[in-house]
């Protein structure tokens, strides 16, 4: 009875001894060295694997990072400047702080500003709406409101919101991968530079059609009548196929131009409601530009 | 021929196909003369290939027949004016998809021809062209193919080294339900066509002219059938009625038994395919010397009060041809231009009728709209259905889930859109959308793989 107890912790551990050798040697002979830094550097990253950076998922634009000798083109937007701190003190590098940017929907034409004209019966897809025709408003440039943004989104940052049939923004979720961006047909998600307490000043329009086109279609469009690019003090605004367009860098959020634009385009949000003062200061610019005509 | 009729050994296409219903409203109505709008817009660019260059400026006065945009590059095609008048501006119109397309404006005054165009009605037989000759002569003529798809024709009729055309083959089936401009073609200008056939198989340098027309039109293929009778080399088939028997592939299997290759073109099986209104523009364009301005276009519906087959000038809008038919019925849900299985939905009706128009179609609102989708059931039924044989079902959840590199290795690219996999699923799924969508997208890989 003991032989067989014997026998079997004999066999049993001259197996286990020879395969340690074989895998010990194997292990040897066919290991991958990996810097370790890699790891380090997956640590830090949010972890979204949203390929808001360009890469697919974390591990590889840790991987990148790594690689890299210079850590200019890389950012998380997700993590933002912070992450990248971290990113650099693990890699011995110096970065330069980026901006810290949010998704802005540039298209007012809600059912009621841009009523539709036709009916879509196909699959709810902006992409495969956008290939099929102009969409139910007039606008061929408008948003097709069937949610693409919606679904690229990682972070439940946008929504749509049923009584305009726009996507809506919550600046707070949105971390700028950019995910919405390139989902949206028309491009009309634009990432632009966060200011402080979310304020923003843009012009909620992509239409290059001439004026009175825009005008038949929608009723807050640009018109590209340039008031805007007069009243500018910063020279933010530039104007191009009869749309304006507001430098997010440039602009000091004055609201200028907010007061003059005929057709409510330009929008703000975030402000404190105007006090009357400045209101009457707008008017009295209002006039001075029409002066100038 | 007349045997295979009786004996009920009618040829068709052998893979899928299905049997919407004919709605044939217009079939016996004659071709009428519509008037002339008091101004017209002609897109620049109404053919598959590169856009044409507009040669004319504001205020310049034209003739009917004068050029006034220039094609640009082998596949593309010349644009005439199709009407006298004054060019009120060179700008945009919308064009079939909504959004605005470059076109020219003329303003119509009188009706003056330009002075080479013979205008008399005398039917001209003697052909005294060489075959270099005539395909240049349909290059200028700004000839596309009329069956929809406006291929250039003189791109088709120009074979390229090392490849060997024995048969000519004339598509005058006609598949697409409403649709009678190419009945009407073939009943009503039968001998002129028939000219340009001739005149198309002198340019090729085949022997052998096979025309398909389908059984549902028992005349038409009587009467071509009288016409062609003493020509050598020239035989009338009818067919078995089943869509999308007028796809050029379906055709030539249906005729010849030969198959197109996937990703091939009818020439690599010795066969080019040219359509009945092709046919008649090519005979106005070489012995009548008049460039392809008006075309024939069925205008029709169930709720239209005078369902018609208009000559029109191209560029002539559609509400012109809807007020000629009895005016816009009041239950009116849709306007397609083309067929039902493979038009597409009008935005307005300022749209200009251009080459491919074959016909307006006004759907009432009970019919207009689709059905509500449900789930997949895998039933095969859009396999079976396929006139291509592919997997409509397969395609559609790969495209859906953009993996573009597996639509393409399942033979994406040889969906022609026919719409059968749609119009067949019992479940509704708009399998065509994202088929189509697929497609866009793989030919964009294909692009960006060649530019590298």
């Amino acid at each position: 009875m003991s032989s067989i107890v014997i026998y079997t912790i004999l066999s049993l551990s001259g197996l286990g001894a020879a395969a340690a050798v074989i895998l010990y040697m194997a292990a040897r002979k066919f290991k991958v060295y990996e810097d370790p830094r890699i790891d380090e550097v997956e640590e830090v990253l949010p972890g979204a694997n949203c390929g808001g950076c360009g890469y697919p998922g974390c591990r590889a634009f840790a991987e990148a990072v790594v690689k890299a000798e210079d850590l200019s083109e890389f950012y998380c937007p997700v993590g933002g400047n912070e992450t990248m701190q971290q990113v650099a003190e693990i890699l011995g590098q110096e970065i330069e702080e980026k901006e810290p940017q949010v998704a802005v929907v540039r298209c007012a034409g809600s059912f009621e500003n841009a009523p539709a004209i036709t009916r879509y019966d196909g699959p709810a897809s902006c992409a495969i709406e956008s290939m099929l025709y102009s969409g139910e408003t007039g606008c061929p440039y408008a948003c097709l409101g069937k949610g693409d943004c919606v679904e690229a989104c990682d972070f439940e940052a946008i929504f749509m919101n049923e009584q305009t049939g726009l996507p809506y923004v919550i600046d707070h979720n949105c971390t700028a991968c950019g995910a919405c961006v390139e989902a949206c047909p028309r491009d009309i998600i634009e990432l632009r530079k966060r200011n402080k307490k979310d304020r923003k000043i843009y012009v909620a329009c992509v239409n290059q059609d001439k004026g009175a086109l825009t005008r038949k279609a929608c009723r807050v469009g640009c018109i590209g009548c340039g008031k805007c690019v007069k009243v500018c003090p910063f020279d933010a605004i530039t104007l191009e196929n009869s749309l304006a367009y507001i430098d997010p860098v440039k602009c000091k959020l004055c609201r200028k131009c907010v007061a003059v634009c005929p057709t409510n385009s330009i929008l703000e949000v975030g402000f404190p409601p105007r006090r009357k003062k400045a209101k009457e200061k707008s008017e009295s610019v209002q006039s001075e530009s029409k002066g100038e005509n | 021929m007349k045997r295979a009729y009786r004996m009920n050994m009618l040829k068709t296409f052998t893979k899928g196909g299905v049997h919407p219903p004919e709605n044939k409203l217009s079939g016996n109505k004659p071709i009428e003369k519509l008037g002339l709008p008091k101004q017209v817009s002609i897109p620049i660019a109404q053919h598959i290939g590169a856009p044409s260059t507009p040669v004319v400026n504001k205020k310049d006065k034209v003739k009917a027949g004068d050029i006034i945009a220039k094609s640009q590059g082998f596949v593309s095609s010349n644009i005439h004016a199709s009407v006298s008048g004054t060019v009120s501006k060179v700008g945009e119109v919308m064009d079939t998809s909504g959004f605005r397309k470059p076109a020219v404006i003329i303003n119509v005054e009188d009706d003056e021809w330009n002075d080479s165009i013979d205008t008399s009605s005398d039917i001209i037989r003697n052909i005294s062209y060489s075959s270099q000759e005539i395909v240049d002569k349909i290059l200028e003529a700004g000839i596309v193919g009329m069956g929809g798809a406006t291929f250039p024709s003189h791109v088709k009729l120009s074979v390229p080294e090392g490849k060997k055309i024995d048969t000519l083959v004339i598509n005058g089936v006609e598949c697409e339900p409403y649709l009678t401009s190419d009945h009407r073609v073939m009943l009503e200008r039968t001998e002129e066509m028939l000219i340009g056939v001739k005149l198309i198989k002198k340019a090729l340098g085949v022997d052998r002219v096979l025309i398909g027309i389908e059984r549902n039109k028992p005349d038409a293929v009587d009467h071509i059938t009288n016409f062609v009778s003493e020509e050598e080399g020239m035989e009338v088939y009818p067919l078995k009625v089943k869509y999308p028997q007028g796809g050029e592939k379906q055709l030539i299997k249906a005729l010849l038994d030969r198959e197109v290759p996937s990703g091939g073109l009818p020439l690599d099986v010795g066969v080019v395919v040219h359509n009945v209104g092709t046919a008649l523009a090519v005979y106005e364009a070489l012995q009548k010397n008049k460039p392809l301005i008006e075309r024939v276009v069925t205008v029709t519906g169930k709720s239209l009060s005078k369902p018609s087959n208009f000559m029109v000038r191209i560029g002539t809008p559609v509400k012109d041809l809807i007020e000629a038919a009895g005016g816009l019925p009041e239950d009116t849900g849709k306007i397609v231009s083309g067929g039902p299985m493979m038009g597409k939905a009008l935005n307005s009706l300022d749209v200009p009728v251009v080459k491919g128009t074959s016909g307006i179609l006004v759907i009432p609102e009970r019919e207009a709209h689709r059905a509500e989708e449900f789930n997949c059931i895998r039933c095969g039924k859009c396999v079976d259905v396929c006139p291509m044989g592919l997997e409509p079902y397969l395609l559609k959840q790969l495209a859906r889930l953009e993996r573009y590199e597996e639509c393409e290795e399942n033979a994406i690219m040889d969906c022609m859109e026919c719409g059968s996999c749609s119009f067949t699923c019992p479940a509704r799924v708009p399998l065509l959308d994202y088929i189509r969508f697929g497609k866009t997208n793989v030919s964009q890989l294909i692009r960006n793989r060649k530019q590298k």
